[in-house]
C-alpha cells in the first residue's frame, strides 16, 4: 500500500476574504477570525483529495489530527493514520514537524494545502528531499509548487501515484513580506526549493515550455559562463538553480541558497557571508553572477542579502553578470527585473539596461529597476 | 437522395481511420520492387563488375537494411499516408502562423512539370539552358524592383538557409574589412523568427535579443545600448510575428550603419508589404524572400523551396557563386565574384520554384502584387476583429490599431477560465478538418496562436475558420472534457510529448529505433 502524506493548514486563506492579504502570524489570524473569516482550506482540500478516491484502497494517508487532514480523509473513507496530534491552533511549527515525520515514514508524495507561508513551512520540514505537491488554498500563491486548482492538484497526484512516467522538478518556494504587502508594497523573496511532480498543464506558472528544456537551458548558460571565465578573477556565485548549474558544470560543491566564491575554476569558499564577500571584492578583481527569483524577478535584496549594498559599491556595475532561464524572462511579461539593496542611491545607480544571459552565446537586453 | 446541408459553418471532419505502419515494418525478406538485370558480359568485360573499382576500405561489408517491398505495396503505402495527412489543399490553411501558406496555382505546377523542366540537368552547357537562365535572370529583376536591392541569388533552398547565407555574407564582409574579430555580435528581436538568432549563432556570433516595448515595437532604448563597435549586423523581421510593423525601422538601421554594421532583413513576413515598402528605403543592405511562401510556389515538408536573397551593389562580390547574368546577347553563370562566400547549396537553387514564382509574378503584374498585399491585410484584419469578439481571445500590444498580415493571439484568458490551453484547442480543430500551430517557443506571448490568412482565403473560408474557433471556445466553457480528449476523429489521438526533450528516446533512423527498442 502506498503511503501518501497530507497536511492541511486549515487557517490558510482566511485572511484573504476579510482583506488581510495573508494569514501569517497569530495576531493576524485572530484579527481575521474577529472579522468573521471562515476556514477555506479544509473545503479546498476536500475538492483536491477526493480525486484520489479511484485508488483509495491502494493508498494509506498519513496525516495530522482534526482539520489538519484527519477529518477530511475519514469523511471521504480513506485509510488514515494520524502521525501528529494537532494542538487545535495550527502553527507553522506543527506543519514543519508533521512534514518531517512524513519524510521519516517515507511517504511517496506529500500533499499540502495552503499558501506561500505553508510551502515555506513544508520546505523547512523536508527541504527538497521528498516529492511534494501543493493544493492552493492560501491568499498568496507565488510559489509554483502549487497546482492551478485543487482539482488539478488531485488529478496530478492521482497520475503520479498511479505510477505514470513523471519528471520531478525543483520549484521555487517564494513568499512575500506580508508586512510590506499590507502597505501595498509587493516584495517577493526566495526561501528554497521543493520537489514537485511536473506536468505542464497542471501547475502554476506554466507559460514555459517543458521542464527539461529549463534544465538544458540552465546547463547551456552555465557552459557559456565557464567557457568565458578569466584566470585569476574571483567569481561570486549568487543563490539559485540557474547559478547552481555553473557549480555543477565545474563539479564543485554548492550552496543552493547561499553565495559561493570560485577562482580559476576552483572553490575558494562556500556559503559566504557579506564579510567574506567584502574581503574578496575589496582586494581583488571579481565578478558577480546573479539570477532573478521567479515571479517578480528580484535580482538583489530578496534571498541574497549577503550581496549587500556595500558589496555592490565595491564590485561596480560592469562586473555584475545577470543570467536567467528563458522561462523566468517569459514570466515577467515585460516587467523589469528588480533590485532592492536598501540603499536608494545604489539602487538608482544599478538601474538601466543589462545584457541578461539566457543561453550559450545568447543575451537579452533587459531593463533593471529599483524595486 | 440525401442532400448535404451546408448552411452551418462548422464542418465535421473525419480523418482516415488507420495507422499506416512505417515502411520498414512492411518489409518482407526477399520481396522486390524492381529486379535489376545482370549486366551483360560484354559490359562486364569492359568496365568490370562495378564494385571492384571502389577502394576496398570504402566498400560496405553488409547489405544495407532497406525495406524489401514490391511496387504495388509501396504505392498503397504512400497513398494511405497521403490520406492520413491534413494537406494544405483541403483545409482552410491559415494556421501555419509565421509561414505564409497560400494557394499555389496548379497551372504553375504544370509549367514546372513539362519535359523542358523535368529533363534538364544542372550540368548542361549554358548554351542549352538559355530558357531557364532567362527566367532566373528576369525573376532576379522582378525581385530587385520589389525590394530595391541590386542583385539576387536563388541558391539558398529556404528561408533559414537564406538567413545562414546572410550571416556568412556578414562574416566575409567584416573579414575583408579587417574587422572580423572585433565584430562578434548580432542583434535581433524577440519576435523576429528564431532562425534570425539561430543561424548567426551557428556561424559563431554572440546574439543579443531586443525585447518589445509596451506597444510591441522593439525597445529602441535597449537597441541603442546594444549597438556598438562590436556589432556585426542587425537581423530583423518587420513586421514581426505579432503582425506589428515597426515604423521607426530606419532609425534602427541608421544606428547600425553608423556603427559600421550591416542590416539584414528577414522578409518572410512580406506578404502584406508587396508594393508598399521596400528594404532599400528602410536602410537594409540585404534581404531575403521565400518564393515558396510569399510568391506562391508550394510550401511543404522543407522543400523544394527557394530563399531568394538580395543585396545592395557593394555586397554583390560577396554572393555565393555563380549568379545568373546577361551580357546583352546571352545568359550565363557568372563566377566572377571576387569575395564570394562560395557555394551554399549544390548547383543553382531550385529552378522549378523560381519558374513558378516568375509565372505568378508575371500573371499579377505590379498592380496585382500590390492588390495581393492589400487583400492579405484586409483578410487578416477581418479575422482579427471577428476573433476578438470572443472573450477567450486577446492580442497584446497596440490595441485598437490594425495589424499587417498576421496576428499572434493569446488564449491566456481561456486557459485561466477553463484550463484549456492553446495546445488543446490546436488538437480539437483537427476534428473540424483544420489545423493551427501554437508557434515558437519560448512562449513570450502566453498560450499563443499565430494566424495568417493571406490573400487566397475567401470570406466564406474565413467565416468557417472563425465559426469553428468560436465553437471550440464555447465548448471550452461548457464542455471542456471534449477538448481535453481531442482529437476524436484522427488516427492518432494524443501524442505523449514527455520524451521530446530526452535524446535517449529519439530515434531519427530505423537502425536507431531497432537498437533502442530491441
Amino acid at each position: 500500500m502506498k503511503k501518501v502524506g497530507l497536511i492541511i493548514n486549515p487557517v490558510a486563506g482566511m485572511g484573504g476574504r476579510v482583506g488581510l492579504k495573508g494569514t501569517d502570524g497569530v495576531n493576524i489570524l485572530r484579527k481575521a477570525i474577529k472579522l468573521g473569516a471562515m476556514k477555506e482550506a479544509p473545503r479546498k482540500a476536500l475538492r483536491g483529495i477526493e480525486r484520489l478516491l479511484p485508488i483509495k484502497d491502494d493508498i494509506i494517508i498519513l496525516t495530522c489530527s482534526g482539520d489538519m487532514g484527519e477529518d477530511q480523509c475519514k469523511g471521504l473513507g480513506f485509510n488514515v493514520r494520524v502521525i501528529l496530534e494537532s494542538s487545535g491552533n495550527t502553527t507553522s511549527r506543527e506543519t514543519m514537524i508533521g512534514a518531517s515525520i512524513m519524510e521519516e515514514k517515507k511517504v511517496e508524495l506529500l500533499i499540502f494545502v495552503g499558501g506561500d507561508g505553508t510551502a515555506r513551512d513544508i520546505y523547512k520540514g523536508v527541504g527538497n528531499r521528498i516529492v511534494t505537491l501543493g493544493i492552493p488554498a492560501g491568499v498568496k500563491i507565488h510559489s509554483p509548487v502549487y497546482a492551478n486548482t485543487p482539482e488539478k492538484a488531485g488529478d496530478l497526484a492521482l497520475l503520479y501515484l498511479k505510477g505514470e512516467n513523471f519528471v520531478v522538478k525543483e520549484e521555487e518556494v517564494i513568499d512575500i513580506d506580508e508586512e510590506a504587502f499590507r502597505k501595498n508594497e509587493v516584495r517577493t523573496r526566495l526561501f528554497g526549493y521543493l520537489k514537485v511532480p511536473y506536468k505542464k498543464e497542471y501547475l502554476q506558472n506554466k507559460k514555459a515550455p517543458t521542464p527539461l528544456k529549463e534544465e538544458e537551458n540552465q546547463k547551456a548558460i552555465a557552459l557559456d559562463i565557464i567557457d568565458n571565465m578569466i584566470d585569476g578573477v574571483y567569481y561570486i556565485i549568487g543563490p539559485g538553480t540557474t547559478t547552481r548549474a555553473i557549480m555543477e558544470g565545474l563539479n564543485l560543491p554548492y550552496t543552493l541558497l547561499g553565495v559561493d566564491i570560485i577562482k580559476d575554476k576552483k572553490l575558494i569558499k562556500s556559503d559566504c557571508s557579506e564579510k567574506d564577500i567584502l574581503q574578496i571584492v575589496s582586494n581583488s578583481k571579481s565578478k558577480l553572477i546573479i539570477t532573478p527569483t521567479g515571479g517578480q524577478g528580484y535580482l538583489l535584496g530578496r534571498g541574497n542579502q549577503q550581496i549587500s549594498d556595500k558589496v555592490i559599491k565595491k564590485i561596480e556595475k560592469e562586473n555584475i553578470y545577470i543570467i536567467s532561464s528563458n522561462r523566468k524572462i517569459v514570466e515577467l511579461g515585460g516587467k523589469p527585473l528588480l533590485i532592492y539593496t536598501g540603499d536608494k542611491d545604489i539602487d538608482l545607480m544599478l538601474e538601466g539596461y543589462y545584457r541578461v544571459k539566457v543561453g550559450y552565446g545568447i543575451d537579452i537586453m533587459y531593463r533593471v529597476s529599483k524595486g | 437522395m440525401k442532400r448535404i446541408d451546408r448552411n452551418h459553418k462548422v464542418r465535421n471532419f473525419h480523418q482516415a481511420k488507420w495507422d499506416e505502419p512505417i515502411i520498414f515494418e512492411l518489409s518482407q525478406k526477399g520481396e522486390r520492387g524492381i529486379l535489376v538485370p545482370e549486366a551483360e558480359e560484354e559490359i562486364v568485360n569492359k568496365v568490370g563488375d562495378g564494385v571492384s573499382s571502389i577502394p576496398k576500405a570504402m566498400r560496405r561489408k553488409e547489405l544495407p537494411n532497406l525495406p524489401e517491398i514490391n511496387q504495388k505495396r509501396v504505392l498503397m503505402h504512400y497513398l494511405r499516408l497521403s490520406q492520413e495527412t491534413l494537406g494544405g489543399d483541403f483545409n482552410v490553411e491559415i494556421g501555419q502562423g509565421t509561414c505564409t501558406v497560400k494557394y499555389n496555382p496548379k497551372i504553375n505546377d504544370k509549367l514546372a512539370s513539362t519535359e523542358k523542366m523535368t529533363e534538364l540537368h544542372p550540368l548542361q552547357d549554358e548554351s542549352t539552358v538559355q530558357g531557364i537562365l532567362e527566367i532566373m535572370y528576369k525573376t532576379d529583376l522582378c525581385m530587385r524592383e520589389i525590394s530595391g536591392m541590386d542583385q539576387f541569388t536563388f541558391q539558398p533552398g529556404g528561408g533559414s538557409q537564406a538567413i545562414m547565407t546572410m550571416a556568412s555574407l556578414v562574416r566575409m564582409y567584416h573579414r575583408i574589412n579587417g574587422e572580423e574579430d572585433q565584430r562578434d555580435e548580432i542583434i535581433t528581436t524577440i519576435y523576429s523568427h528564431p532562425s534570425d538568432a539561430a543561424a548567426p549563432a551557428l556561424k559563431g556570433y554572440k546574439i543579443i535579443n531586443i525585447m518589445p516595448d509596451e506597444n510591441g515595437y522593439p525597445d529602441y532604448e535597449a537597441f541603442k545600448k546594444a549597438v556598438s563597435e562590436r556589432t556585426a549586423a542587425f537581423f530583423v523581421a518587420n513586421p514581426e510575428d505579432t503582425g506589428i510593423f515597426n515604423p521607426r525601422i530606419k532609425e534602427f538601421t541608421d544606428l547600425v550603419t553608423k556603427a559600421g554594421g550591416l542590416n539584414c532583413y528577414d522578409q518572410a513576413n512580406a506578404n502584406g508589404l508587396l508594393g508598399v515598402t521596400r528594404a532599400k528605403e528602410a536602410g537594409f543592405h540585404m534581404c531575403f524572400f521565400n518564393l515558396h511562401k510569399t510568391f506562391s510556389t508550394p510550401h511543404g515538408c522543407g522543400g523544394p523551396g527557394s530563399g531568394a536573397l538580395g543585396v545592395v551593389k557593394e555586397l554583390k562580390p560577396y554572393l555565393p557563386k555563380p549568379i545568373v547574368d546577361f551580357n546583352g546577347e546571352k545568359y550565363f553563370l557568372n563566377y566572377e565574384l571576387e569575395n564570394s562566400i562560395g557555394k551554399v547549396r549544390i548547383f543553382n537553387g531550385v529552378p522549378q520554384a523560381v519558374l513558378k514564382a516568375y509565372a505568378w509574378i508575371m500573371s499579377l503584374g505590379a498592380e496585382g502584387l500590390y492588390e495581393v498585399g492589400k487583400i492579405a491585410v484586409l483578410n487578416n484584419n477581418y479575422l482579427f476583429k471577428k476573433l476578438l469578439e470572443h472573450k477567450a481571445v486577446d492580442a497584446p500590444y497596440i490595441r485598437g490599431k490594425q495589424r499587417v498580415e498576421q496576428v499572434r493571439y493569446t488564449l491566456e484568458k481561456l486557459t485561466e477560465d477553463t484550463g484549456i490551453t492553446s495546445g488543446d484547442v490546436a488538437r480539437r480543430v483537427m476534428d473540424f478538418g483544420m489545423h493551427y500551430w501554437t508557434s515558437h517557443h519560448p512562449y513570450y506571448i502566453p498560450e499563443p496562436i499565430t494566424l495568417e490568412p493571406t490573400e487566397s482565403t475567401s470570406k466564406e473560408d474565413l467565416d468557417e475558420y472563425i465559426a469553428t474557433l468560436h465553437h471550440i471556445f464555447d465548448e471550452a466553457y461548457e464542455n471542456p472534457e471534449i477538448i481535453q480528449g481531442a482529437p476524436h476523429r484522427s488516427t492518432i489521438h494524443q501524442v505523449d510529448e514527455s520524451s521530446f526533450d530526452d535524446p535517449e528516446k529519439w530515434a531519427p533512423t530505423w537502425r536507431v529505433y531497432l537498437r533502442k527498442t530491441k
